[in-house]
This record gives C-alpha cells, structure tokens and sequence, in this order.
C-alpha cells in the first residue's frame, strides 16, 4: 500500500506544546510528527503523563501548537483565532467522548442535530434529516424521540457517535470512548467503529488500553511527549467476532 | 446560530428550571408593576385636575390688577385699581380672539334669610360670566343686562348657600336674602359643581350684577379682576397677547416699563399644577425604578449561576462548533427572555393595580408610553445584566469546560 496515492487528513510537523505551571514549564509534546490518511483507524496510546490528552486537544482544535505546524486536511491550524477553529471543529471534527456529553432532557436526534445548529447552511429539514440519516448508521433509527435520560449507556454513546458522524467530518477523534461501558457493550462499540472504518472513515481512538489497538489499522504509542512506537497493524481482530465469542447474557 | 434556534433554545434552557425562572422573574414583575402604577396615577390625577379645570373653562383668562413686581417691591394687588370701567369697555369690541368678558367685583361677608345665615362671597359680574366659568342655572334665570344697567338688587345663588338658607327643600327662587344688609332677591339657583381638587367648595358663592357690588356693598370704581374667555384653548395665548397690548395703550405704559396688570390663562395654572404632579410622580417611579435595578441583579445573579452549572454543556457546544458569540448569544437570549417576560407579566399586574385603584376611587389611567417604556427598559435590563453572564460563558476555555465536573 503506497502512501503517496493516500490522501492526507492530518498532518503534525514536530508539534510541541508548553504549559507554564507556576515558575516552571512543562513540555507536554516536545516535537510530534506523523500523518494520518484518509480512512485510516489510528489508536493513540499512552499512560496518563504521555501527553495523550494534549495530542487529543491539538488534533480537535481545541488548542494550538507552541511550535511547529498542524494541517487539518490541508489547513494550518497554529495562528487559526479561537473563532475560525470553532468553525473548523464544526465541519471538519467529530467528536465522540468518555461520557457521552449529551444534553440532558432532550431527545437523541436532538442532541445528533446540536452540530448543525452552528451551521447556518442547514435549513431545519436537511439538519433533522440528516440527524435522522446518522442515528439509523449507528442502529438507533427506532430510538429518535428518546431522551437521554431514558437510555442506556450503550444506546448514550451511540448517539454521541451519531453527533460525530452529522457534520461528515474529516476526522472522528473517540477520547476513551468505550471507558465508560462494560466489556459487551465496549465491543458493541467497537464493532460500530469498524463499520465506519469499513465505509472510509477516518478514526482516531486515544485511550490507555492496549486491547483496543488489535482492532484498528494502525497504533501509535505515546510516551513523555513523544512518539515511541508508530506501527501498521496487518492482523486486525474482527470485534464482532470478539463479541460473539463473549459468554451470553442471562435473560431472566 | 440562526435567530430562531437561539429563541428555541433559550426557551427550552428557560422551562427546565420553572420556579428558579419563576422567582428571578418576580423582581422583574413587581418592578414594572410598581412603575405602571405609580405612572398611572399620576396621569390620572393629572387628568382629573385638566378635567377640573376645564370645568372652570379651559380658555378662561384672568387679568388682575398689579404686576408680579414693582421696583423690586411686592404689591398687594387689591390695593391696586389699575381696572377701570374704561378698560373693560375697551374689551367688549375690536378683539379678535375674546370671546366674553366679565368684570368681577368681590366681597367677603354674611348673608341671612330669616334665622339661616351663612359666610360666603359675593361676585359682582356681567351675566356673561355664566358662559365664560360654565355655570348652569338650574332653577329660575339669571340676571340680565338690563339689571347690569339699573344696579338691580337680584342674584343667583349656589347650591350652597340655597341649602344653607333655605333648609327643607324651600324654593329660593323670588324670595330675598339680606347680604351685609342690603336685601337682594334671588333669581335662580346654580347647579353644582361641588368640590375642587384643593379642597374649595365652588357652590359656597353668590353672583350679582358687578354694578351692584360695585356700587352698594364695595363702595369702589376699580375692579378686582376682569375674567375673559378666548375664542378656544389653543388662541389663549394671541388672547393674551392681544389683551396685553389693549392695557398697556390704555393705561399708557410706555414700552421698557413693567406691566400695571397681570393675565394669567388657566391653561397656566394648569401646567403649574400638572408640574407638580410631575414632580410627586417622578420620585414615586424613580423609587418603583430601583426595584427593576435589584430585579436586573437578581436575574444577573441567575444566569452567573446557570453559567457555572452548564459549564460542560458550553464546553460541549464549544466543541462541536459554537463560537464564543454564539454561546453569549444563547445566554443573553435567556436573560433576555427572562425579563421580557418577566416586564410582560409586570405590565398585566400593573393594569390590574391601576384598575384596582380606580376602584379605591384613586384617579388612575396607564398611559401608552410607560407600557412601551417599561418594555423597552425589560429588554435593556437582560442585555445589561445578561452580559456580564454570557461574556463569562462565551470566554471559557473548551478544553477546561468539558473536564468540568
């Protein structure tokens, strides 16, 4: 598979990121590069220290690099204002986190239009069905009008990948996103990401278990800021087997 | 974030903490409603003085003897016998905009009938005063020109005094009543006006010729005052220019020189009272505006607090596109929202507090410009209160709002 036919939807050239805390200055990435392409399955891994989050909040936006350069399918990201990188988030990053993060007291396909609310191209027939169209691709076209209060877990975090997967983003960045769920429902998660993957996703999946890496195309392993370990998985573990080889629930 | 959706959303974050919004309204509600209450009533009773006083006659004007001022010395004007018979002569013809012109004479005194007698006062006045004040003559007529002419010993009498010297329901009319000795027989008996709003009973009064006042009980050639009314309201002004000019020819002043008279219109008096309902109506509403101020707080306080609680929802937003404008945006819209409703809901209350005080027989009427202003000051108070709120959401970092727990 040659890397030069790919295309590139994200770019970190020798990324590093500062904190000051108090007198002292913390180098939370110092010097981070690789590529990612389209299509790709990429788990970030790392024990807390590693700079996982930081990695995380650079690839969404939601920070900027002290030095060096992030391209988010092509576009620089470090003298971006906080405004232009909202707008960026919106159209081009779908976020999927630890504890679902819906809005309370409103219903599923609610919470999946909430990103195009901020995206005044959408009238509200093409938001809702649009919204309609993602809840269906994560298995919840029965469950529209439910809020998020009468859910399960599972069924919280399905919505929340329906929220990334509206806008049709470039990227969708999972921050631990089966941390909060138990073994079964975590494969049924995974399961779903690998038919997204399937379909020509790009994924990033940061998390600190190694169990997740067996399941994606690609692992890179973080450690003091820097990237020990960038290797192409070529025996990726079908979930849905995983999950049927776990013992049954008892119905009773 | 589109205009409606902002609506929709505030809305629905509004509803999911019903007596907490409840309660941040009440400030707003009472707020207005005080003002409402305090503006209508003192429109009404600015009102009901202007209703008073065109009972009287709106277009009357008064010219009294002796200016303000004199060389820096105060006169007492009923020493003064500036008004001659002359001037009010003068006055009856070549007036564009006079359209009556009575002269008035009056004294003080006691009037008897038989072992009824009561204090009053006598108004000498030609009978022309009768249309110039809008008095009716209920039973009986009222003197003539003819008796003006022959200093005639007739008059008319107020409610008042008829029931004061004629007790159980005698007829008045042609009978005579004795005013500082001089016997007079009455003509006919005024309706009444009843009370003003100082307090004045305007039927404790007798009216007679002028001549006969003049002549039989003052002993004087000079009038007190000379009462005119101008063609309508709005010519009182040109009628009083007109008078002006008509005096000081007469009386020869020369121009540079202070006025020997003085001509107020009741349009004046009006306005002097109506400034003084102004300024008790003023301190009632800056007193009711403070509790909006309080309100604004409270609803500040509010949106502080929701702020901080739906930390994780702006870091959410944030995250999923929402500009820090936007997020300002959808708490201003809340406060906002909040007081517009909550100044809605203030004016219902303050309609129904201005009725209610009709009811307490308070003169009470909600002008249209304290509705509109009192929904104009609403919206300003979300906006201002609201801003410190949403500026404070609109600056968080989305990074430390969604590890927000």
């Amino acid at each position: 598979m040659s890397a030069m036919e790919r295309k590139v939807v994200i770019e970190l050239d020798n990324v590093k990121r500062d904190f000051r805390v108090g007198s002292e200055t913390v180098h939370a990435l110092r010097g981070v590069s690789f590529k990612i392409y389209e299509g790709e399955f990429v788990t970030i891994m790392g024990t807390s220290g590693s700079g996982k989050s930081t990695l995380l909040n650079q690839l969404g936006c939601l920070d900027t690099p002290t030095s060096g350069e992030y391209y988010l399918d092509g576009i620089p990201v470090r003298n971006m204002k906080r405004s232009q990188r909202a707008v960026l988030r919106n159209r081009k990053i779908g976020f999927v986190f630890q504890n679902y993060n819906l809005l309370a007291k409103t219903t599923a396909v609610e919470n999946v239009e909430l990103p195009l609310m901020y995206n005044t191209t959408y009238s509200a027939k093409q938001r809702r069905e649009a919204a309609v169209k993602a809840l269906n691709a994560v298995g919840l076209g029965d469950r529209l009008e439910h809020k998020s209060n009468q859910m399960s877990g599972g069924q919280m975090q399905r919505v929340a990948i329906a929220r990334a997967l509206v806008n049709n983003p470039a990227v969708i960045l999972a921050d631990e996103a089966t941390g909060n769920l138990d073994t079964r429902t975590s494969f049924e998660m995974l399961v779903l990401f690998q038919k997204l993957h399937r379909e020509g996703r790009t994924i990033i999946f940061v998390t600190h278990n190694p169990e997740i890496a067996q399941y994606s195309s690609r692992n890179i392993m973080l450690r003091d800021g820097k990237i020990r370990e960038d290797v192409e998985n070529n025996n990726i573990l079908s979930a849905e087997e995983a999950l049927a080889a776990l013992p049954k629930p008892q119905d009773d | 974030m589109s205009f409606t959706n902002l609506i929709r959303v505030a809305i629905r974050a509004i509803l999911s903490n019903k007596s907490r919004t409840l309660l941040s309204t009440l400030g707003i509600i009472i707020g207005v409603a005080a003002v409402i209450i305090m503006m209508s009533i003192g429109q009404g009773s600015k009102e009901s003085i202007r209703q008073e006083i065109s009972k009287m006659g709106s277009n009357v004007i008064t010219i009294r003897p002796g200016a303000d001022m004199r060389g820096g010395v105060r006169q007492d004007p009923s020493a003064m016998q500036t008004l001659k018979m002359s001037d009010y002569e003068s006055m009856l013809s070549g007036l564009k905009y006079v359209q009556h012109v009575s002269p008035e004479v009056t004294q003080a005194g006691q009037v008897v009938n038989g072992n009824n007698n009561t204090t009053t006062t006598i108004y000498g006045e030609a009978p022309e005063y009768m249309t110039i004040k809008l008095w009716t003559v209920q039973e009986g007529d009222c003197f003539t020109d003819e008796d003006v002419c022959k200093n005639a010993k007739v008059c008319v009498i107020g409610k008042t005094v008829a029931d004061e010297l004629f007790p159980g329901g005698q007829n008045p009319i042609g009978r005579s009543i004795r005013f500082k000795n001089i016997p007079f027989r009455v003509v006919g008996v005024l309706k009444s006006k009843g009370y003003n709003n100082w307090g004045m009973d305007q039927d404790n009064l007798i009216i007679a010729p002028y001549t006969t006042v003049m002549k039989r009980i003052a002993a004087q050639t000079y009038f007190s005052s000379i009462s005119v009314s101008a063609l309508s309201e709005e010519v009182s002004e040109k009628a009083i220019e007109e008078l002006t000019a008509l005096l000081r020819a007469n009386h020869k002043i020369k121009e540079g020189m202070d006025d020997d008279f003085t001509i107020r219109s009741q349009q004046e008096i009006m306005e002097t009272m109506s400034s003084t309902m102004d300024t008790v109506t003023l301190i009632l509403v800056v007193a009711a505006a403070f509790s909006l101020l309080v309100a604004g707080i409270g609803i500040m306080n509010i949106m502080l607090v929701s702020v901080t609680e739906r930390t994780k929802e702006i870091g959410l937003r944030m995250s999923v596109g929402a500009r820090g404008r936007d997020i300002s945006r959808q708490f201003l819209f809340e406060s906002i929202i909040i007081s517009l409703s909550g100044g809605l809901i203030g004016i219902g209350v303050g309609y129904l507090g201005s009725w209610a005080a009709q009811l307490m027989m308070l003169p009470a009427s909600v002008p249209l410009w304290s509705v509109l202003l009192s929904f104009g000051v609403c919206a300003c108070i979300g906006l201002i209160f609201g801003y410190v709120p949403a500026r404070k959401a609109a600056l968080m970092d989305p990074i430390e709002a969604l590890r927000y727990e």
